[in-house]
């Protein structure tokens, strides 16, 4: 395939080039307004999402449609699956701006900085999920990390943000550095960046026996840390239940879905386009490896996540174990096995985005992030606490939230490879997760609340946005749609 | 159309109750019951109209294609044995609605919408022709019980809440491997299918992947232990008691009238029709394996009859009776011939009518006296003395008198596990002596005697509670001297069941 040169390759590029633009223009704006208490920024970043939105479907249906353009001399791709994460990388992020827009936490004089961070981030993370070369990989994923630190010590005045800000950067910069050495021993031995052509050259290499299976799987594994890092997988989960709790509620909704998301797609595209070959996989048996991965970082998130008594840090141990049901999908090596991330993955954003939502209104009106906070919420605001019950209940994967679908066309991609010690260890696991989720439940139905009975009252505009996620969580599943679009986008990656 | 109709009408009813203002909860139960009134009158209607000398699959609709990347299609249809459990429940459904008239103190509202979303899974499970919607509508279920017990229950029921919850969900995952490992196996990728009965027809055709014996065996397993869970078929059976403990009356009601047949039913529908090898394999009858289903049968049936026999509360001893009761299902499904088979369809709908009486009649005397110690009764007959008779008529059907419904179908299913497993058999009828006991014993303790002096005041059973147990009451009667009124139903569709197996 032909490579765009760089000017060339500028108008496929102008959704990045936008949300550089806008987070400038967020910059400047925030200078220019003198009241403290404006949310003009917010708004800005918004209409920056939406051009942004305009800017990916352009480029999508007038050059990427037809199949992967390749640019700046092979850096990026431009392709259905860079479309797709694009799409949900926004809507995640506009969702993280109006969840911002709500939160009390979050520090008004630096507004400014806080919305240009996050469209950073979200250019960083179309970087990620486009990248198809090795030293471009490394300077997506760090762009996403570097940033992530800050907006996770983003509350100042907070001690747990600036401590989960700085567990962050220690996991972060060993994961990186790991990652590196990892990258560099790839190149070293292919003597190119280029994932595309790396899976040829090793396979030849490994034939004529001048590089040892034992380095590519140290490569391999050394490169996992990195990547296992962004979609905390076990034994890199570490820092994510510290940060979840520490970082302001928006970010870390923001950083369960956008940012496993993205350490998806990177994962996806590496180990798919880079490594995917047969004979490479004979010689280094990745897939077991990951499948050891996804059922460990299932087991250890649910079974972390039942004495859980912070909501917050419930949920992202519950993220932890979302990540290895989609690891699960990425063992398989099947456009099935793809597919079905790809739909978990739209699900994992609505159900868990509205979750958090409902955290950051919890957090605003009772004032508490703990599960007893949510005692006698039934009473108190039956809307939200109904819709929490819908995305809980989805998140557990129980019929006939959207939730349920996206585990059933996963593990129907898990069974049809035969893997059903994995499918097993995974439905299992399902049934332990019910087991937290309906503690929060059971707080919010099934106990009073005490003293605390007036009623908790919120905006429409609450309400309105809280049914842009609920509906999705309850119909998603129902709508053919979503299926083909999700195949529709694995059809670029090559599989062998 | 007509079925679709009858399966959404209560859905329909739910949204209507969660439009109306929380506060007129007058009209909130009028409007439920109006919702379950309509496929009650329906289930009469297809009762009457279905045609008895045509076993196969009537009033079907579908298939309507709905998940098009998998093959899932909405596709329902009845057939005798459909209709039979269809018609139990539409009829407890407005049974339960106005069972729970005065007993619900709060939240009237979710509670009747709830009970709505409960109603229209349960319809929809009987009804479901394609395997996917089929799980569906039995998970549908789940989430209405689980709020039901939670939150209207009794001093234990989050416990009972999430033990039911966890243990039924335990075997729906199973299952669900299990019916993904049928649909991969049903044919080429882009070919595959959820149809039941394409599948049932693929299943027997010699060299299809789903006629192999190994595969057989081991998706029957995946099935048998979902709805075993749900049956209660020992041991997975202990969510039953704390769940029928906690549980407001009416829930006690649908759970031991309707959930326990689901399980049943898919036994039937599922392990029987569509792994018959499978089933062979477990109720031939040579060695332990081919008598472990009859095995699991006398185990309830006996074991659920002697923990019976300890118990003092009496909601726990009606909850451990229905184990036992549920134990003939099995034995004479095991038995898998005309008799057995009849007789477990037809114990499957007298257990539902009996049982749903008895918790009533629980909730009747517990409503008054807000206790349900059985020593701590005595001499009721001559207190409550028509309260005394329906409850005397309840217990001589449940333990199986001649003349009324649960002799029948436990005679049945006797008569054809008696073909097969001839020690076993014997054995169970300890269940039926046992049975007698506890209810006579039960009977002498609350009603005969000396009157607890604390209950001189005890106010007899009201209108609401009387047209509550009168029309389950008649069908105990009725399906006691006329079984062939319920049998003609399902007939042709067991003898086409047995010309599968």
């Amino acid at each position: 395939m032909e490579s765009l040169k760089n000017i060339e390759s500028l108008l496929y590029f102008s959704p990045e080039i936008l949300l550089v633009i806008f987070a400038v223009a967020v910059i400047i704006l925030d200078l220019v307004v003198k009241d403290r208490e404006s949310v003009a920024v917010a708004y800005l970043s918004l209409v920056g999402c939406l051009c942004t939105f305009a800017a990916v479907l352009f480029t999508h249906f007038s050059f990427g449609d037809e199949g992967p353009v390749s640019l700046f001399l092979g850096m990026i791709h431009l392709d259905a699956f860079s479309s797709f994460f694009k799409v949900l990388l926004l809507l995640a992020t506009a969702a993280t701006i109006l969840f911002s827009l709500r939160s009390e936490e979050l520090d008004a004089r630096l507004k400014g900085e806080y919305y240009a961070l996050l469209l950073a981030i979200t250019l960083g993370m179309f970087l990620m999920a486009s990248s198809t070369n090795l030293l471009m990989i490394f300077i997506s994923l760090e762009t996403v990390s570097l940033t992530s630190y800050i907006l996770a010590g983003f509350l100042t005045h907070s001690p747990r943000s600036s401590e989960a800000a700085f567990k962050y950067i220690t996991y972060g910069a060993v994961a990186s550095g790991t990652m590196l050495f990892g990258l560099s021993l790839l190149f070293g031995m292919a003597g190119t960046g280029d994932l595309t052509q790396i899976s040829g050259r090793l396979t030849e290499l490994l034939a004529s026996g001048e590089v040892a299976p034992l380095a590519v799987l140290i490569a391999i594994t050394f490169v996992l840390a990195g990547v296992g890092y962004k979609i905390a997988s076990v034994p890199f989960h570490m820092w994510s239940p510290d940060v979840y709790e520490g970082a302001p509620i928006p970010i870390t909704a923001f950083l369960s879905v956008a940012s496993k998301s993205a350490g998806f797609a990177l994962f996806i595209r590496f180990f798919y386009a880079g490594f995917g070959s047969t004979e490479l996989m004979q010689a280094v048996d990745w897939p077991f490896m990951l499948a050891i991965v996804s059922a460990l970082t299932m087991t250890v998130g649910n079974l972390a996540a039942l004495p859980q008594q912070n909501v917050k840090r419930l949920l992202a141990y519950s993220s932890i174990a979302h990540g290895g049901y989609l690891l699960m999908g990425g063992v398989l090596l099947t456009s099935e096995g793809v597919g079905a991330i790809l739909f978990y993955l739209v699900v994992y954003l609505f159900m868990n985005l509205g979750a958090f939502y409902v955290v950051v209104l919890i957090a605003n009106e009772v004032g508490s992030e703990m599960v007893e906070g949510y005692r006698g919420l039934s009473s108190r605001a039956p809307l939200v606490a109904w819709a929490m019950v819908i995305f809980l209940v989805s998140l557990a994967g129980i019929p006939p939230f959207a939730g349920f679908f996206g585990k059933w066309i996963l593990f129907t991609a898990v069974l049809e490879q035969g893997y059903y010690w994995l499918a097993l260890v995974g439905l299992l696991n399902s049934v332990v997760s019910l087991y937290y989720y309906a503690r929060i439940v059971k707080a919010m139905f099934f106990e009073d609340a005490g003293e605390e009975t007036t009623n908790v009252s919120f905006s429409t505009g609450t309400f309105a946005l809280l049914s842009v996620f609920v509906i999705p969580t309850i119909f998603i599943g129902f709508i053919n749609i979503f299926y083909t679009f999700s195949n529709i986008s694995v059809s670029v990656i090559p599989m062998q | 159309m007509l079925l679709s109709l009858m399966i959404f009408i209560p859905l329909i009813g739910m949204v209507a109750v969660l439009l109306l203002p929380r506060e007129s909860e007058e009209l909130i139960k009028r409007v439920t019951l109006l919702f379950t009134l309509i496929p009650l009158a329906l289930a009469v209607y297809l009762f009457i109209s279905y045609d008895r000398s045509n076993g196969g699959t009537q009033y079907v609709h579908g298939p309507v294609p709905w998940i098009e990347a998998f093959n899932i299609q909405y596709h329902i249809g009845i057939d005798g044995l459909s209709v039979t459990l269809l018609l139990l429940t539409a009829l407890l459904g407005p049974i339960c609605v106005i069972a729970s008239w005065r007993n619900i103190e709060k939240g009237i509202k979710a509670y009747m919408a709830l009970f709505l979303l409960l109603e229209t899974g349960m319809l929809g499970f009987f009804a479901a022709l394609d395997l996917f919607l089929f799980y569906v509508f039995f998970e549908l279920t789940l989430l209405p019980m689980y709020f039901l017990i939670g939150v209207w229950g009794g001093p234990r029921r989050e416990y009972a809440a999430i033990k039911f919850f966890l243990y039924t969900l335990f075997g729906s995952v199973l299952m669900l491997v299990a019916m993904i490992a049928v649909y991969l196996n049903s044919g080429e990728p882009g070919a595959r299918i959820f149809d039941i009965p394409t599948l049932i027809a693929l299943a027997s055709t010699e060299g299809h992947a789903l006629n192999d014996l190994n595969f057989q065996i081991w998706v029957f397993l995946g099935f048998f232990i979902g709805f075993a869970v749900k049956v209660p078929i020992f041991p997975f059976h202990t969510w039953l008691p704390d769940a029928h403990v906690e549980a407001p009356t009416a829930i006690s009601v649908i759970l031991a009238g309707i959930l326990l047949k689901m399980g049943t039913y898919g036994l039937v529908r599922i392990n029987m029709a569509m792994f018959p090898q499978g089933l062979d394999h477990f109720t031939n009858g040579i060695g332990f394996w081919g008598n472990s289903l009859a095995l699991l049968g006398f185990i309830n049936i006996v074991y659920g009859s002697f923990c019976a026999l300890a118990q003092t509360d009496f909601k726990k001893l009606v909850a451990y009776s229905s184990i036992g009761h549920m134990g003939f299902v099995i034995l004479g499904l095991a038995a898998r011939n005309s008799e057995g088979i009849t007789g477990a369809i037809l114990q499957m709908f007298n257990h539902g009518v009996i049982s749903a009486m008895l918790f009533l009649l629980v909730g009747v005397l517990y409503d008054r006296a807000h206790h349900r110690e059985i020593n701590g009764f005595g001499g009721l007959g001559s207190r409550m003395p028509v309260y005394t008779g329906i409850t005397t008529l309840a217990f001589m059907a449940s333990l199986g008198l001649p003349g009324l419904s649960g002799f029948v179908g436990e005679a049945l299913s006797l008569l054809g596990a008696y073909d097969k497993f001839k020690m076993l058999t014997i054995l169970s009828t300890i269940g039926i002596v046992v049975g007698a006991a506890y209810f006579l014993w039960t009977l002498q303790r609350v009603f005969l005697g000396t009157l607890n002096p604390k209950y001189e005041a005890l106010p007899e059973i009201n209108g609401r509670e009387i047209l509550t147990l009168v029309p389950l009451g008649i069908l105990t009667i009725v399906l006691g001297v006329w079984p062939n009124f319920a049998i003609d139903m399902f007939r042709e569709s067991v003898t086409n069941l047995i010309n599968l197996l």
